[in-house]
Parts: C-alpha cells; structure tokens; sequence
C-alpha cells in the first residue's frame, strides 16, 4: 500500500476544547472502497468534511493527493474538491433544478464544454445510474432511492478521483439499498475511483468495502478487511457487528443510582 | 443571605443584557462580512446575468402584484384623507401636491420596502434557509462552487435592482389612484391637479431622492433577508425564526433609516 | 420556469419601471416645465429682496418667462443683486420695471416684469435701473401703526405711507 490518495495523519479535531477525534490515522489507498464505520456522533461526517477542506484540523493534518488540505488557500481547496465527488446524506439535490439540471450543475459551474456534449454527458450519467428516463423530473417527484441516485450522478459527473458517501444507505428501503450498493462497487471499479463510505449499516458496507475502519470515541477502534473484522473479538467490533444491544456500548446513560434516585424524596 | 441572592440576580440580568448584546454585534459584523463577500464575489456571476435576471423575476416580477394594489390604494385613501384637510383652507387643488409629494418622497421607498420585506424578503430567507438545512449549499461548496457567488450575490443585485422600480411604480400607480379620487370623484380640477404637482414636485430634490432612498433599502432588505437565511440554524424551526426576523429587522431598519436618509437630504 | 418567459417577464418589468420613472419625470416632476431653453441674464440691484431665493420663478404678465440665477450682495452700494435668466424667445425693452413680489397672502417670492416704453431692447449682461423691492411685512405693519399714530395727533397730516418705500420710477434724482 504505497499509492495512497488521501492520508489523515495523527489527525485531532474538537469545538472548544472539547475533542472529537483524537489522533486519527487512516490511509485510502487508490481504486479501493474504503470504509469509516463508527455509530452515531462519533464524527465519522466531521472527517468527510475534514478531507473536503470545509474545517480546519486542531492538529495533525489530511493530505489529499499528497497535498496538505487545510494549508491551501481558497483556489487551492476548489482545485482539491474537483478531483473528490461527494453524496450527501439524503442527496442535497437543488431543489429548483431538475434531476437533468442537478447533473449538469457542475459540468456547467466549471467547465466550458458546450451545451450539447454537457446534454450527452448528462444522459451517460444518468444512464449508470439506470435513472435516464427521469432527467426531467424535479426531486419532489422524486423517491428517496431515486434522488440518491441522481445525487450519485450528479457527484461523479466530472468524473472525480475520490468519491465520498455520507451514510448512503440511510433511510432507503431494501431495494433501493442493494441499488446503491451495487452502483457505488461498480462506479468505483468502471471510473477507478477511489470510495470513502462512512456508514452504520454493516451488511451492505461489509458487503462491498475492501477495508474498513472503526472510530469509537475519538480513535480508531479497529481496522480490517470486513472478514477480519467479523471475526474480531473485540468487545466493541462484536457489539457493532452483531448489534448486540448491551456491551461496551451501554444500553443506560449514565446515571445515579436507579433505586436510589427513584426513593429520593422532593 | 438575601444580600448576596440580590447580587446574584442583578449579575444574571447584566451578564443576560451583556450575552445579547455581543451576540448582536457578532451578527452586525457577520452580517456586514456577508455584504463584503457578496460584493467581492460579484464579479463571477455578473459573467453569467441571466442567473441575477432568473433573481429578478422572483424578487421583482412576484412582488409587481401586491405593490401594484398597495399603491393604489395607499393613493386613494391619501388623497381623500388630503382632501378632507385641505379643503377647510380652501386650497383643494393642492390635493395634487400633497399627494405627489407624500408618495414620491416617503411613501413610494417607504411602503414598498415594507412590503419587499414582506413578499421577497422572507421567500429569500426561507429558500436559502432551505438550501442550508438540505445540505445544498455544502454540496454546492464541495462541488467547489462559491454559494456566495452563485446563490447569495444573484439575489442581492435583483432586490438592489427591483426596489427602486417598484418603487417608481408604486408612486406612478399611486399618483394614478390619487387622481381617481381628487379629479372625477370628488371633482377637483383636472389641470390645477396636475399643474400644481408640477410646479412644486422637483425631479431632483423629490422624485431622485427617493428613488436613492429606495435604492438602499433595497440594499437593506435583501441583505438582511440573505443574511438571515444564511445564519439560520439548519433546522425546521430555525428556518421560520429567521423568517420572522427578516420582517421584523427589515421593517425596523426601513424606518430608521429613512429617518437617516430624509435628515441627511434636507440638509443638502 | 422557462428562460425565455422569465426574461420575456423581466423585460415587461424593467419597461414598467421606466415608464413609472419617465411618467414621474414628466408628468409629475417639473423635469420639462425647469428646462427653458437658451436664455440671457440681465441684473438688478434690489435695496431688499425678502425671501427671494434662487430658481424663484420670474413672471411677466403672469407668464414664466425666467428664473432667477442667483442672488448676491453688493457690499459697496449695500444692495442686493440679482441675476436673472430670461427666455430668449421673449425681448424686453430697457426702461422695463422689475418687482419683487408674493404670491397670495404668505406664499413664495417671485421678480415681476412689466413693460416699459423704451425703443431699446434688454441685451445680455443688461442690468435693469427700475425696480421695486419686496414687500417686508414688519415693515409695512410697522408703518401702519406709525401713520395711524400720527394721524390721530396730527388730524390727518398729509403724511405718505409709502415714503419709506424706495421707487426709482418716481425718480430720487430731482432732490
């Protein structure tokens, strides 16, 4: 693993003085499907946004292509962003665009091609993702399955060398689910990109994630192949993987006493 | 004991006072950032204008309606109101004047702002509110498209360019409800109605002058409806907070601004 | 929404807008009626001008011919002088008198022409010798009260009201 495209280095980053990662190291070697696993609020988003260049590390540093993120200036942040490709966690279509439109957004923000090979493009586009009779759908019209995959289309336009997923099976039904699945293995095999999935859904991600990290409370928990880790027994990988619901991760909050708080008297 | 609950609620009150009044500092400053970056950022989609045109025909063309019947009504009822003053002196021909005068100088940039804030402005705040909660304008930013450049500054040119022509018309359609009432009801002279206008209405003290006015409200009002949009909290609730307050602040900056700008303009 | 009927909209907008500006101007404003076309300037010196101000109309026979360009104080002869321009399309003769009146009551100040008899016609830089000052209120209610005092010692003394008044037509010359 030497041709890393994106390198998070002893990375730590908090909001006063509060910390949310603490030390992260992490390598995405090129063409491979990586995964951040880690349940919610464990700032797996907070580190797609990290290596977009939309905060600033508190120490430690993300190096996209060999270049340090937060030490570009603006130029050099959009330049980064061209090469990365990025699905929101329900889409973030424009809602005053059509689905044809949403996919052309950034063919026609930052190139110069013209409008008839933009319009070609476009329907390729939409093709892979199987949605090419819908482009002149507004994403009202659209079901939630249907405008992650516009969505989709829309983040490898320009045909980007890293494509981030923020929680993309979220919300769908199963169906939808194997499809996004599917597309996301199978654009990263045909575009050679290389894919950063950040998930709590363990089936479909162990399913297609060649590697996969565990953040739990700031640091790396655990990393592996996805066999590795269904194996592991490690307290906290097991209880993810299994989804026991008592285990390192307790079922209470922390609290007083339970007989004691309840024979408290006012 | 009670002297020290005393000192701690008066030092609850001044640090609550203090909290409020650094928070609205903050925004003043953040708000006044915005502007700068929207002016910076003007260049870039100046190069593509169908974008701020695609703007003026929500902000401006949506308003014509509500100022179009505003306006007339606003004449009408000045000019019977005018009417029923002026004619206890005598001097209802003046009716002309005092309606022109009213509507050009104040009302016209007054009324009309109001009602931008109203119409346009909370349509701003809730749609870019909108865009903030779904993520749009950080997908935008990770496509590595400037929101200010592509969102934030097309709608600041079209408010800055629909107030001062919805003002005009609103004035023009008013002077129109006003003569309606002044001439065939009420039966004042047609000439002495316009010719009384004429000669005390000057185009530069009067009909400019507001124009400039409206002209800065329409800076005011589409700032602060962007701005609020901007700030809000990506929530359901947030969003209609800062609907609210884009009226609120809105209308109050309208007013004492125009209070500002009319000190200024008898000045000079 | 279609491009072309958005700008189709846009378009019929900002026509609006400039006509509501152009009807404002026009018909409104006194954008037309401000606008004489060439003029000439003539002076007359005014012992008192009152409140006539600068671009105060310049009526003869009750028709704007003028306006007034500005108004100075001459600290030699202690007078006020005061440029005004004249519509070319109107000719005066020299001798013609130059007033300053009120119109109504209380309203603004404004320099009447009337006419004289003269062969000559007022040139550019003329300067009119006739005039009649303004009408200062305090000053005539002063006098009223002035004469009515000294009526009722003197039993209707032939005292002239107007005295204080300072006419160059009836001529200062002969004392």
């Amino acid at each position: 693993m030497t041709d890393n495209i994106v390198e998070i280095d002893n990375l730590s980053f908090g909001y006063k003085g509060r910390l949310l990662h603490k030390g992260i190291n992490m390598v995405f070697p090129r063409g491979k499907v990586v995964a951040i696993m880690g349940g919610s609020g464990s700032g797996k988003t907070t580190l797609l946004r990290l290596i977009g260049g939309q905060i600033k590390p508190s120490k430690g540093e993300v190096r996209v292509a060999g270049e340090v993120v937060h030490k570009q200036d603006r130029d050099g942040i959009y330049k980064l962003r061209r090469k990365m490709g990025m699905l929101f966690q329900h889409g973030a279509l424009f809602t005053d665009l059509s689905a044809f439109d949403n996919v052309a957004f950034p063919m026609r923000e930052l190139t110069d091609l013209p409008e008839t090979m933009i319009r070609d493009l476009v329907l390729m586009k939409l093709n892979a993702v199987g949605l090419r009779g819908a482009h002149a759908l507004m994403p009202t019209e659209l079901s939630g399955g249907m405008a992650r995959r516009v969505a989709l289309a829309r983040a490898i336009a320009l045909d980007p060398a890293i494509i981030m997923y923020d929680e993309p099976f979220a919300g769908l039904d199963p169906i939808s689910m194997g499809v996004i699945c599917g597309l996301i293995r199978s654009l990263n095999d045909a575009l050679g990109a290389t894919s950063i999935i950040v998930s709590h859904d363990v089936k479909e991600t162990f399913l297609i994630a060649d590697y996969v990290y565990f953040v739990a409370d700031g640091v790396i928990a655990a990393e592996g192949t996805p066999n590795d880790l269904m194996q592991s027994t490690l307290p906290f990988v097991h209880q993810f993987v299994h989804g026991d619901k008592d285990g390192p991760v307790p079922f209470h909050y922390p609290a007083a006493n339970y007989q004691s708080e309840l024979l408290k008297t006012l | 004991m009670i002297k020290s609950k005393l000192l701690n609620s008066i030092t609850r009150t001044l640090r609550g006072v203090g909290h409020r009044m650094v928070e609205r500092i903050w925004r003043l400053g953040a708000g006044a950032r915005l502007f700068f970056l929207t002016i910076i950022y003007s260049g870039e989609s100046f190069k593509r204008f169908h974008l701020t045109l695609r703007e003026v025909y929500f902000t401006g063309v949506m308003s014509l309606l509500i100022v179009i019947v505003s306006a007339f009504f606003v004449g009408m009822v000045l000019a019977l109101q005018g009417y029923n003053t002026l004619q206890k002196y005598g001097s209802s021909e003046a009716i002309g004047v005092l309606v022109a005068l009213s509507l050009v100088r104040e009302l016209g940039p007054v009324v009309t702002a109001l009602l931008f804030a109203g119409r346009a402005g909370t349509a701003i705040t809730a749609e870019i509110g909108l865009m903030k909660t779904t993520e749009q304008l950080s997908a935008m930013e990770m496509m590595a498209v400037n929101p200010i450049a592509r969102v934030v500054a097309p709608r600041f040119w079209a408010g800055v360019i629909s107030m001062p022509i919805l003002a005009s018309l609103f004035s023009m359609v008013g002077i129109l409800g006003g003569y309606l009432v002044a001439v065939p009801l009420i039966g004042v002279d047609d000439g002495a109605f316009w010719s009384q206008m004429q000669a005390n209405v000057d185009f530069r003290l009067d009909i400019i002058n507001g124009l400039i006015k409206s002209v800065v409200f329409g800076v005011a009002c589409t700032m602060i409806a962007l701005f609020e949009g901007f700030d809000a909290p990506p929530t359901a609730e947030g969003v209609s907070r800062a609907t609210t307050r884009t009226v609120v602040i809105s209308s109050l900056t309208v007013l004492g601004l125009d209070f500002v700008l009319t000190s200024f303009m008898m000045v000079i | 929404m279609d491009r072309t009927k958005i700008d189709l909209w846009v378009g019929i907008f900002v026509a609006l807008g400039v006509a509501a500006l152009l009807g404002l101007a026009m018909k409104v404003g006194n954008l037309t009626s401000s606008k004489i076309g060439e003029t000439f300037s003539v002076t007359a010196a005014f012992e008192n001008v009152g409140s006539l101000k600068p671009n105060a109309p310049v009526k003869s026979a009750g028709v704007v011919v003028g306006r007034v360009d500005n108004i100075k104080f001459d600290s030699k002869a202690f007078e006020a002088v005061v440029t005004i321009n004249i519509d070319r399309r109107y000719s005066f003769p020299k001798d013609t008198f130059a007033n300053i009146y009120t119109a109504g009551l209380l309203g603004e100040q404004y320099v009447g022409l009337e006419a004289g008899g003269d062969e000559d016609e007022l040139k550019n830089g003329d300067k009119i010798t006739k005039t009649q000052d303004a009408v200062v209120l305090e000053k005539m209610i002063s006098q009223f009260l002035f004469s009515k005092a000294s009526e009722t010692e003197k039993d209707a003394s032939a005292v002239e009201p107007k005295a204080n008044a300072k006419s160059t037509e009836l001529g200062d010359a002969p004392f």
